[in-house]
């Protein structure tokens, strides 16, 4: 009967558009028009309300038209005459658009009424009362969204009301995290929310676990709907206001649901209505009437009564979400979503490395008859020899063998050690090489973890995602001072080699680049070619990653680009990469140069760790890091940039690039090289210090970078300008940027 | 003396021949009233239909009449036994006469949307005042579609520039008519490669006369070429235009609740029945009628108010956009002036008997044609003038109110309504399945992919007295809901259906599990109506639609659809089913088919035409006959579509969305 549904998502869209007007008059009586009105450090506005009617609210009166919107969006109720009623799924889609709408200027409202409601950034503080988390901003958008690009996180679930009690909500959560999906959590049932239960369950909430409390009201489920918008234009390109193509993306490429726990009331209804427009669909814990045919969503629109026990898995199944999941013969829950999780020093069971003991991590190639395939052994102490809160020094020894195996694979492969054993529940794990940092919870030893386990792990996924390219592979995980000491020798020596044959490697002696097109989820015209001297822009996949991946999946999203004819040198552009990005781009880009900002940048999707900008007055540029949230000298923050130049757009003035690339010999080379960055980020300097030194040093400027300004220089082109003279930095002098 | 004993003397004729009224129709008013006939000794074409048969030469199309050497006359039981004097084969003949039915249908449709043009050109260039342009997002989509700017620009602007391009419909002589461009691709390829996309209406319609002419085109593989070219002149030409400038000048339908039947007539009111094709005078009718002036005209004699109302196609237009109450369709014209309570009856264009003149005699009905294309001899001409739309209108309610206060015959309004969902509109169909912001017709095509829905048939046409009145429409569907086949309906056919009750949206009890189960979603009927028969360019629409949707192959004749036209009477049907038939689309008519069976002009209709990658024609008289081979046929796409069987629901990857579109 979804009239029913109908009716009801009807009734409670006037509820909460009302309430929206009348929450709207107090705070203009209260606040006035021109009381600024927006959610923390997005340059999106109030993301639901620009992207779908293209309106910029930046103070309160620019809300009025919206709910003047909403109202005009309210169909009539559903008032049978002579027995007959009207089409009612045109008016419950456009009621539940009203309620979306009205919502997110609701809670606008509340950032300005009660500043304090939300917690800032990724993480809550529930023991000081701090669970709920409000809107994403950009910073946590752009990182989290990468993820959805890549495939990390396949979807989310937005979980509405309570669970029936803090486990069951609890084997929910754990379902969805072991199959990578975020959960969004909004409203309440009685008072008790599904995200407190988690807390009152002993679970960590926060981006970090992919367990996400936006709002403690059903108005928070417009946070959910803001994000997925966002992904929208930052990585998709899409134009705000082109409503149409913000929603059909998101029935095609967001895959996100509602599971609504608890008794549905009207306002729910309407969300659900809302968020159907999206092609999310409702799967319910009780029992309401049910929704089955197909077509705004891509299957099912509403269903109900489904089992707690079956609530993730039908979810997947009514949204058409294809989910791999990983089975790792160890005794914990195991998935992406536990790699945020912490093991906090009181938690510690046993600690290596972290500078309190030696610790290193090394892969190394061996002859196919010196491998036993799975083979683990620990060589020292194990957990079971050990107090709780001990510290070992520790030191992982892979070996890999087979016919495709290569050296260039190993750092590939040991850089994959960092997330793999971090993806367990209960182990924390910070860093690589030799100063790896292994945290072991008391909940994991609990559970009978050993150190072995992590041996199981890198066995496992190793096979399961790089089998291609190796046949066998042994873990040896030494815990015996002496070995550890002999071990970090052999691993030491192993990395010069190692940085050596790398960094000799140059573009002009490469002949094959590879592409990468796995952000076209996303981003379906953007193609991103990386060369040894130019990496990633996301800054995760060199060129050495990019020909493993394509060893490993000849058809996947990495492919051979041989360069051809070199039609600029200078700029970086060739015959060959211009034929394969004009294809793979599905004829949206016909070229681009790999080391100028100025003439046919490189494109992005919008998961560049940082955007480099032409200041013409310095006649310079400036590269901003994403994590930097301040104003910038292109009188742009970083979000505003990244919302210029995203969604595979050809945009000359501005690059996106990694942060590695900064320190490349190419870097920007086509417009004069380093040498021509004046301005970065503070933060920025000191995470690429030591490499920007070493450069510095090459280009025979040993004290370039000081000469870079940062935000305590200034944020406006004058301010660095001046700086600039002051310290003589070589743009002032080179020829003129634009040419 | 013996004048007056005539009537009764037919009567006891009939009476001899045991006419039982309740095989001539299963509408109950028209029963009443047809059997008041009887008594009151009054003649009706149900009663001439049974008097007369049809000529059987006529039938089989065996006749040829299209020179003065003739007329010459094969024998249909054995068809190549005999040419004609000329030498024309039985295939000649019957194709010559199928073509001059198509160019009349052509002209008939072409002529009516040409009136609506002449209107809008009269509005853009401010020469009329009472009409305006009351849909601008129609005005605007509808210039999109065929290319014409309109972003930032002034609405009369882009009005002008339609006007101009819609002209070419009927007017140009080279090229391919606008709304060739709303055609889908690969159809439109078919056509081109076949050199039937037609260039303008008039050309079509003259070359095919003249093709029809003794002695010029004497293949009838290259007469059924015109034909085709000619009847997509109608469809996607001149009818289209008709839907299209109707929406534009007086809005484009969205459902509303309204009535059906002769109940709606009003004893203590002045009841004004408008009856034809055009909207355009009855839109002045409707502003005429709620005039206070002509409502105290009313009161002063002693009634309550002016009830309009709609028949035929005239009533369908203003049933779906205004919800003006209809009387009944074709059929029930003659009987409902029985009910002595009509005060005035307006006519203006197609399907208006000649026999209404002497039936409004008999009761008292004033009768009025209004269109300088058609007077009726013995009827009173007041000619309607679109820059003073208002004078035939008032002129019309005077004389009712005049009538209502002379009441000479005795009343009798029989009791029933029936309530219904009327005004489906293409653009109503987009925003009902998605609302404003996903409004599209993926959820069709989806829920037909899945085989919720097995298929759409659109259910259309007249009515006419040599078949039970409603009846095959009214069981016709039935069947096909039953199956699970959404039903969309025009003209006579769709008041057949609403005064059955299958256009409300309970009547989805009726429906087949998976088509209810749509109906409910959306809240509709399975049963959705469309408007008069102009507003069969609407299903075109739609087929073009569902196409461009994806999923049901990439041209008309891929869809699991089919049409119907199972007790048409006119020559515009057998145009309307010709040009769906070279859209694509299966047409299954009832009644009769002006072919003669084993003959190579009747194979090609019935298989040949489907070959070479056009619909084809069906034939039937049994309503469930008709409705499997419906069925069969929405069965056969199915299977060539791949979408027979439940296939697993296909879950999407990262690489499924690194691929898809858009």
């Amino acid at each position: 009967m979804s009239r029913l549904v109908a009716f009801a998502a009807i009734q409670g869209a006037y509820n909460i558009v009302a309430k929206a007007e009348g929450k709207f008059k107090q705070a203009m009586d209260k606040y006035g028009p021109n009381q600024p009105l927006a959610f923390p450090n997005t340059a999106y506005y109030l993301p639901v309300i620009y992207s779908i009617l293209g309106v910029k609210v930046e103070k309160l009166a620019d809300a009025e038209e919206v709910l003047k919107k909403c109202r005009d969006l309210l169909p009539k109720h559903i008032k049978p005459e002579h027995n007959i009623h009207l089409p009612y799924l045109g008016g419950t889609l456009d009621s539940g658009m009203a309620a979306i709408l009205a919502e997110e200027v609701v809670e606008a409202i509340r950032y300005v009424d009660t500043p304090d409601f939300y917690t800032l950034g990724e993480d809550c503080d529930p023991a000081n009362g701090k669970v709920w988390l409000g809107a994403a901003d950009d910073v946590i958008m752009r990182k989290r969204g990468v993820e959805f690009v890549d495939g990390s996180a396949p979807g989310f679930a937005a979980i509405v009301g309570a669970a029936p009690s803090p486990e069951i909500a609890k084997l929910i959560a754990e379902e969805y995290q072991k199959k990578n999906l975020y959960i969004f959590m909004c409203a309440n049932q009685n008072g008790t929310s599904f995200a407190e239960q988690l807390v009152e369950a002993g679970v960590e909430i926060g981006w970090g676990t992919r367990l996400v409390p936006f709002g403690p009201d059903i108005s928070g489920a417009v946070f959910a709907l803001g994000f997925a918008n966002r992904a929208a234009m930052a990585f998709g390109g899409v134009k705000p206001g082109d409503y149409q193509t913000i929603l059909k993306y998101n029935k095609d490429r967001i895959f996100a649901f509602v599971n609504a726990l608890g008794e549905v009331n009207a306002e729910w209804a309407a969300n659900a209505a809302g968020a159907i427009n999206w092609g999310f669909p409702t799967i319910a814990d009780s029992d309401i009437p049910e929704i089955l045919p197909y077509g705004v969503c891509t299957y099912e629109h509403v269903v109900s009564s489904v089992p707690y026990e079956q609530m993730t898995a039908k979810s997947i199944e009514v949204r058409g979400l294809k989910v791999n999941i990983t089975e790792i013969p160890i005794p914990l829950a195991y998935g992406p979503a536990f790699e945020g999780e912490r093991v906090r020093k009181d938690d510690v069971y046993l600690e290596c490395g972290g500078g309190k003991t030696h610790c290193c991590e090394l892969v190394k190639i061996a002859a196919m008859d010196a491998v036993e395939d799975g083979k683990v052994e620990v060589i020292g102490p194990d957990i079971k020899d050990v107090k709780p809160g001990s510290r070992l020094p520790m030191a992982v020894l892979v070996e890999v063998a087979g016919r495709k195996m290569q050296e260039d694979y190993e750092p590939i492969l040991e850089r994959q050690c960092h997330h793999l054993v971090n993806y367990a529940q209960g182990i924390m794990h910070i860093g690589q090489r030799d100063i790896a940092w292994y945290r072991i919870g008391k909940q994991a030893v609990e559970k009978g973890f050993t150190l072995g386990d992590i041996g199981r792990i890198l066995h496992a996924k190793y096979h399961q995602d790089f089998g291609a390219i190796f046949d066998k592979c042994q873990v040896k995980i030494f815990t015996d001072e002496a070995k550890v000491t002999e071990m970090l020798g052999v691993a030491r020596s192993a990395y010069k080699v190692r940085d050596e044959r790398i960094e000799g490697m140059t573009d002009e002696a490469c002949e094959t680049y590879y592409s990468c097109t796995l952000c076209q989820s996303f981003a379906p015209t953007h193609v991103c070619v990386i060369s040894p001297e130019r990496t990633g822009l996301c800054g995760a996949y060199n060129w050495l990653d990019c020909k493993a991946s394509n060893e490993i999946n000849p058809t996947g999203p990495n492919q051979p680009v041989v360069k051809g004819e070199t039609l600029d040198p200078k700029l970086g552009n060739w015959k060959g990469v211009n034929d394969f990005v004009f294809k793979a781009s599905r004829q949206a880009v016909e070229k681009y140069n790999f080391y100028s900002l100025v003439y046919d940048p490189m494109t992005t999707c919008g998961c560049c760790e940082c955007i480099a900008a032409v200041l013409p007055m310095c006649n310079g540029i400036m590269s901003v890091n994403r994590d930097y949230t301040g104003m910038t000298p292109s009188g742009m923050k970083f979000t505003t940039l990244a919302g210029t130049i995203g969604g595979g757009l050809v945009t000359p003035g501005f690059v996106g690039h990694s942060k590695y690339n900064v320190t490349q010999r190419k870097y920007m080379a086509g417009d004069g090289g380093l040498a021509r960055l004046v301005w970065i980020p503070k933060i920025f300097k000191e995470e690429i210090k030591d490499r920007l030194i070493k450069r510095g040093e090459e280009m025979g400027i040993p004290n370039f970078i000081d000469m870079i300004a940062t935000e305590e220089n200034g944020t406006t082109e004058d301010e660095v300008y001046a700086f600039l003279e002051s310290v003589g930095h070589p743009a002032l002098t080179m020829e003129s940027i634009l040419g | 003396m013996a004048d007056e004993k005539k009537p009764v003397s037919i009567v006891e004729e009939k009476k001899a021949k045991k006419i039982d009224y309740r095989d001539m129709t299963t509408c109950e008013t028209t029963l009443q009233m047809l059997r008041k006939m009887e008594a009151d000794g009054t003649d009706n074409s149900f009663t001439r239909a049974a008097e007369m048969k049809p000529c059987p030469i006529g039938a089989d199309s065996a006749c040829c009449k299209h020179c003065f050497m003739g007329p010459c006359r094969l024998n249909a039981k054995d068809p190549y036994s005999k040419v004609g004097v000329c030498g024309a084969t039985i295939d000649t003949i019957a194709a010559r006469n199928f073509a001059r039915n198509v160019a009349a249908g052509c002209a008939a449709h072409t002529d009516h949307g040409m009136g609506m043009l002449d209107i809008f050109r009269e509005v853009v260039n401010g020469k009329i005042e009472h009409f305006k342009i009351q849909d601008v997002k129609k005005l605007k989509s509808v210039a999109e579609s065929i290319g014409i700017a309109t972003e930032d620009r002034e609405v009369m602007d882009i009005a002008k520039d339609l006007y101009a391009e819609l002209e070419r419909t009927y007017t140009q002589v080279e090229g391919e008519i606008p709304f060739a461009k709303r055609v889908p691709p690969k159809t439109l390829e078919l056509w081109r490669k076949e050199g039937i996309v037609p260039r303008g209406s008039m050309r079509e319609i003259m070359e095919l006369m003249h093709r029809t002419h003794m002695g010029v085109d004497q293949d009838y593989d290259n007469i059924m070429k015109q034909c085709s070219r000619t009847a997509l002149a109608d469809g996607w030409g001149g009818s289209m235009v008709a839907t299209e400038i109707s929406d534009i000048l007086f809005g484009t339908p969205s459902p509303k609740v309204a009535g059906v039947n002769m109940g709606f007539l009003k004893k203590d009111q002045v009841n004004i029945i408008i009856h034809g094709h055009e909207p355009l005078m009855f839109e002045a009718m409707v502003v005429a009628a709620s005039d206070p002036a002509n409502i105290e005209r009313a009161k002063a004699v002693g009634a309550k108010g002016i009830n309009l109302l709609g028949m035929c196609c005239s009533g369908a237009e203003v049933l779906g956009r205004h919800g003006i109450p209809h009387a009944g369709n074709f059929m029930s014209v003659e009987p409902v002036i029985a009910t002595g309570a009509v005060d005035a009856m307006g006519v203006d264009v197609q399907c208006i008997m000649q026999s209404l003149v002497k039936v409004a005699d008999c009761y008292g009905t004033k009768f009025f044609t209004t269109n300088p294309r058609a007077h009726i001899e013995g009827a009173v001409h007041v000619e309607f003038h679109e820059h003073a739309p208002f004078d035939a209108p008032n002129q019309i309610i005077a004389m009712a109110v005049e009538r209502f206060s002379n009441r000479t015959a005795k009343v009798v309004i029989p009791s029933r309504q029936d309530w219904g969902v009327h005004g489906f509109s293409h653009e109503y169909v987009n925003y009902m399945l998605g609302g404003e912001y996903r409004a599209s017709y993926t959820p069709l095509n989806a829920n037909i992919i899945n085989g919720k829905i097995r298929g759409v048939a659109g259910v259309v046409g007249c009515t006419n007295p040599r078949v039970k009145q409603d009846y095959v429409h009214v069981e016709l569907v039935k069947e096909l809901i039953k199956n699970n086949v959404l039903v969309v309906q025009t003209g006579c056919s769709q008041i057949a259906l609403a005064k059955a009750g299958l256009l409300r949206p309970d009547a989805s009890v009726l429906a087949g599990e998976g088509l209810a189960e749509v109906c409910e979603t959306v809240g509709i009927p399975p049963v959705l109506s469309l408007g008069s028969c102009v507003d069969n360019s609407r299903i075109l629409i739609a087929v073009a639609e569902m196409v461009k949707m994806g999923g049901l192959g990439d041209k008309i004749s891929d869809l699991p659809v089919a049409g119907a036209a199972p007790e048409y009477m006119s020559e515009k049907a057998i145009c309307i089913g010709q040009y769906f038939v070279a859209s694509g689309v299966y047409t299954v008519f009832g009644v009769t088919f002006p072919t003669v069976q084993g003959t190579k002009f009747h194979d090609l209709l019935f298989n040949g035409l489907e070959e070479k990658g056009f619909g084809k024609w069906g034939f039937s008289t049994d309503p469930i006959e008709m409705a499997y081979l419906m069925i069969d046929h929405i069965d056969k796409k199915r299977a060539a579509l791949g979408i027979s069987e439940k296939s697993e629901r296909k879950l999407f990857s990262m690489d499924d969305r690194r691929t898809a579109e858009g």
